[in-house]
């Protein structure tokens, strides 16, 4: 099957499981809540105006099927509705935080790729060596860790102790930000060679991305270390020894390439449940992106907003599924497209 | 006849968790220059062990060669370096294994996976070497060669996943050829055909083989001479014809009932009795006496040395000398 | 002893099986560490009362939804806040004066019993419909099956913060959205189990002699399905810690004053650059907590994976 069937094919796979997280998402928003007029127009110290106003928005006195229709056909013309903190279209927040959230994410991955992929290999190489404990123990703490509480302690060495880092925020003071391009900042301000926002922006993006990527980074160590583990006992790993193979090359070649067929299925995997953990680095971090948004929004009841961050979160984790798939099938020969 | 490979006194253990396997108790053999010799025995009792200390391929942990000597043209195998080790396998000592669809690199096309192999024992460059593995396929007579180069490992059939292999072993021709039960997680109708290939080859390139199998017959069809393993030592060992005519072991006698002899009406197939021995706590003094009809007491007592009953036919037991 | 002899016998192998399998487990010092681990927590939340150093007072009061609530309460010593750790304080205080060692040693009841509740309640409900699914297939399964499709593309944290909003904040409500997030998890497990068990000869035979349905489910499937869920429900119960305290912490959980570690992290991290200790040491909590059953998840994963075990 040709590539860019499989896509298509698998977008129309989509449709059903997106149907269903509209479902989802309509039963919170407008099923779970006791008085939905009142959650929508931003709880207890909501007005009346605005409870009726909404309630006639919404459509609420009519049956929930036709509210779901009116849902689905708002969301179906990219409404997601009226941020309340904010006074502006759920939307343009998005787009607004979406670029600091996929900048710290992307960073964090693949800080957690990286040092995973290498430090699982040495340890599985190094079988129940002293490195091999320490590094168990580090990724075991990792998963273990809550990570705002992490952020914090980090924040207190690095930025307060020994004060070598930025304590949070994206750019200095005074730095003014690249001109926009992707809303990445590190990407901008390299393409427009601003060196001091550069600078700047990888400075501030040290801590907040150590603190996401540590409980993937464990992850990813772990499933390297256990599928390098049984692949070095494989026999054609005996078979690339039995060639004359260096031992460098049985493991970084012959081997690891078996390994990362797993460890990217989780890596993928983990993508998506970075952004849960963006909501918490955000949050310490002041970092200006869809986590601290969101909590913001459930901290003022602004109940638009958390729905449409839930919906954004969907959509990107299963476009992570869908990526993750695809680099499946380059990765691992015995993959065919579509079966 | 000129030795090539002389193995002395080679003693391998694994240290498991249930305790210490005996896997070789120091095993004697010579493999001469040009000859196929078998390498017989029950499941278990240690012939891939012996190949693979040969090629010092035994990882540690669990496994480890205690002592002996392997010597390669006068140079002893156990004492080089790693490296100079590394130049010697799949150049001068090549293997083949049971299991062709595990033992290719499922990501690897198989081209590549030829290619390396000559790249890095022969001074060519990549297109060369990729011509030579070319005509490598085209050797071990691969339907399709040219298509094969490109192809993954599961997309062909065990066979052809075997030649592949054969074509790897033999691409720097190797003067040692370790064959363990190339054939058996084969098709019948193509285990024949591999065989076939394998020998004709070996002889085109004028290398020696050693041919793990549990198949008498197929041992009786391609090889010189044979050695009869049980339970990490070799019990016998001779040209063919002194074996099967004339055994002397009260083992390999039961190796040859247990053939089935098709010509042969009334004699059924008799296996012999009893169980392959557990190597952590092996019978005391000869390994085979729980199993023998003729065990005597000495036999529970000492292991019998290797005495020789005519010229270059060689066994290990009590009816056919060593007591004192 | 007729009987336990004969039974021996039968399970000979089993037996061994199971011996060596502890036998690899006492002799993994990180279980052990992770044992050891849950048992102090475990000890602790038992005896908080005799271990705290100050108490809380239990009030009831009306919440926001208009339901009797009982929280705790504890002494205000405006004149002892913020103090470091000291004999007296062991982890010091917090800006109220609490005493915060008393706090985290009561805060492991609240700890323990938001993981029990969830992984529980999960567990009941994943083992019934993931039963289901496997064992009938059909419509059934596409249907639980689609279903799980669909809580799984959501990012766990995100899906309960959204279930909490709806329901209104309070620590109740992070446990049922919790429940709500993690029951799939175990439904795929199950049903993964089932099918497996399903095709194998002996269920088989047990279906051909006309044993009912629902027996061959209990009898023969969940069994076997033990050693997976088992792996999966240990680390669980600190994977639900973490998250409740993820959630507490944006401010969903607990109300203000509950000595409770993610709430306590929260409200610290006002003083964090004053006050490590009011940080600190609940996160300290939190990890131990989690890591005790992340490292015998672990190693039981170990013993019980008989890829890994040699
Ligand atoms: N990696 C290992 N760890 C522990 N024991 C091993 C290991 N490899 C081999 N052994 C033991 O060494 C003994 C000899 O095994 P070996 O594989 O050489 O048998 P074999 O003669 O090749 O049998 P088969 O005909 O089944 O291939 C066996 O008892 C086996 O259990
Ligand atoms: S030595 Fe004794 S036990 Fe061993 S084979 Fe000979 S007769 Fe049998
Ligand atoms: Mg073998």
């Amino acid at each position: 099957m040709k590539l860019r069937d499989y896509i298509i094919r698998r977008l129309v796979l989509l449709i059903p499981i997106l149907i269903g997280v509209t479902l989802l998402t309509f039963t919170i928003s407008h099923v779970i809540p006791a008085d939905v007029a009142r959650h929508f127009a931003g709880g207890a110290k909501a007005n009346p105006e605005t409870i009726a106003r909404i309630r006639e928005e919404m459509h609420l006195d009519e049956p929930l099927y036709k509210q779901y229709g009116y849902y689905l056909n708002d969301l179906f013309h990219g409404d997601l509705g009226e941020c309340y903190t904010e006074r502006r279209p759920v939307t343009e927040a998005i787009k607004q935080y979406l670029p600091a959230t996929a900048e710290l994410t992307i960073i964090a991955m693949i800080l957690a790729i990286f040092i995973g992929i290498i430090t699982g290999v040495v340890s599985a190489v190094k079988r129940n060596s002293w490195i091999d404990h320490v590094t168990r123990l580090i990724a075991i703490t990792g998963v273990s860790m809550p990570i705002f509480w992490l952020a914090l302690m980090l924040q207190l060495a690095f930025a307060y102790k020994y004060p070598i880092l930025p304590l949070d925020s994206r750019l200095g003071i005074g730095v003014v930000a690249p001109n926009h391009i992707t809303g990445l900042y590190v990407f901008d301000s390299l393409v427009t060679g601003n060196f001091t926002a550069l600078k700047s922006s990888i400075y501030h993006l040290i801590l907040p991305s150590i603190t996401l990527s540590f409980a993937s980074l464990a992850i990813i160590l772990r499933i390297t270390r256990s599928s390098m583990l049984e692949i070095v006992r494989s026999d054609y790993i005996r078979t690339a020894r039995a060639k004359g193979l260096r031992e460098r090359t049985v493991i970084y070649k012959h081997a690891l390439r078996n390994a990362l067929i797993p460890t990217i299925t989780v890596a993928g995997i983990n993508f998506a449940y970075l952004l849960g953990g963006a909501v918490l680095t955000e949050t310490i971090f002041n970092w200006p992106g869809m986590g601290r948004f969101a909590v913001a929004a459930v901290n003022n009841l602004d109940f638009p907003s958390v729905m449409g961050f839930t919906l954004l979160a969907a959509i990107v984790m299963v476009t992570a599924n869908l990526i993750v798939d695809l680099l499946y099938s380059v990765l691992d020969p015995r993959v065919r497209l579509g079966d | 006849m000129k030795e090539l490979l002389k193995v002395k006194g080679l003693k391998t253990y694994f240290y498991t968790y249930e305790g210490v396997v005996k896997a070789l108790e120091g095993i004697n053999f010579d493999i001469y220059k040009g000859e196929s010799i078998g390498l017989v025995g029950e499941t278990g009792c240690g012939k891939s062990v012996t190949a693979l200390s040969i090629m010092r391929l035994i990882q540690w942990p669990p496994g480890k060669i205690i002592e002996g000597e392997i010597t390669l043209d006068g140079k002893d195998l156990l004492k080089i370096s790693e490296e100079e080790m590394r130049n010697i396998r799949g150049a001068e000592i090549s293997m083949i294994f049971q299991e062709p669809m595990s033992s290719l690199n499922p990501v690897f096309t198989i081209g590549s996976q030829i290619t390396e192999a000559i790249t890095l024992h022969q001074e060519v460059n990549k297109k060369e070497a990729e011509k030579r593995s070319l005509d490598m396929l085209n050797l071990v007579r691969m339907p399709d060669a040219e298509k094969v180069l490109k192809q993954y490992p599961h997309e062909l059939s065990g066979g052809m996943q075997q030649r592949a292999m054969i074509a790897m072993a033999l691409s720097c021709k190797p003067s040692l050829l370790i064959a363990d039960e190339p054939t058996t997680a084969l098709d019948v109708t193509v285990q024949a055909q591999i065989l076939d290939l394998i020998q004709e080859l070996n002889e085109e390139i004028d290398s020696s083989m050693l041919l793990i199998t549990h198949d008498l017959g197929v041992v009786a069809q391609v090889c010189d001479r044979v050695a009869v393993m049980y339970a990490g030592y070799i019990v016998e060992i001779g040209t063919v014809k002194q074996i099967f005519k004339n055994p002397y072991h009260p083992y390999t006698k039961g190796l040859m009932y247990a053939i089935p002899k098709i010509h042969v009406e009334t004699k059924r197939l008799e296996v012999i009795r009893g169980v392959v021995p557990n190597l952590i706590t092996p019978p005391s003094g000869c390994r085979f006496h729980p199993r023998c009809d003729h065990a005597m007491d000495v036999c529970k007592k000492k292991a019998p040395p290797t005495v020789k009953v005519e010229e270059g036919h060689y066994v290990a037991c009590f009816l056919h000398g060593g007591v004192k | 002893m007729g009987f336990f002899d004969e039974w021996k016998k039968r399970n000979e192998s089993r037996i061994k099986e199971t011996k060596f399998t502890l036998n690899l487990f006492r002799h993994s010092f990180l279980s052990m560490l992770g044992l050891v681990l849950i048992l102090l927590m475990i000890l602790t939340a038992l005896f908080a009362p005799f271990i705290a150093t100050e108490h809380p007072n239990y009030v009831t009061l009306i919440n926001p939804q208009g339901k009797r609530v009982t929280e705790q309460r504890w002494e205000i010593h405006f004149d002892e806040k913020l103090e470091p750790p000291s004999s007296e304080h062991l982890f010091g205080t917090n800006d109220y004066g609490y005493d915060i060692f008393s706090m985290i040693v009561y805060g492991s009841r609240l700890s323990i019993k938001i993981a029990l509740m969830v992984v529980v309640t999960a567990l009941i409900i994943g083992v019934v419909l993931g039963a289901l699914a496997g064992y009938f297939g059909g419509w059934m399964d596409e249907l639980v099956m689609r279903v799980t499709d669909i809580f799984f593309s959501i990012p766990g944290l995100i899906l309960a913060m959204a279930f909490t909003a709806a329901l209104g904040r309070s620590i109740e409500h992070v446990m049922y959205a919790m429940i709500i997030v993690w029951w799939p998890v175990y439904t795929r497990i199950i049903r993964a189990q089932v099918l497996k068990t399903r095709e194998e000869t002996y269920v088989e035979a047990a279906r051909s002699l006309g044993t009912t349905d629902l027996k061959i489910i209990f009898k023969h499937i969940l069994p076997n399905s033990f050693a997976p869920l088992f792996v999966q429900v240990t680390m669980d119960m600190g994977a639900v810690v973490l998250t409740a305290a993820g959630l507490s912490f944006i401010g969903l959980g607990a109300s203000p004053g509950t000595a409770e570690w993610g709430l306590m992290i929260s409200s610290g991290r006002a003083y964090i650059f004053q006050a490590w200790w009011y940080v600190f040491f609940p996160g300290m909590a939190i990890v131990l907590f989690v890591l005790g059953f992340n490292l015998l998840g672990d190693g039981l994963r170990d013993v019980l994976d008989p890829k890994l075990r040699r």
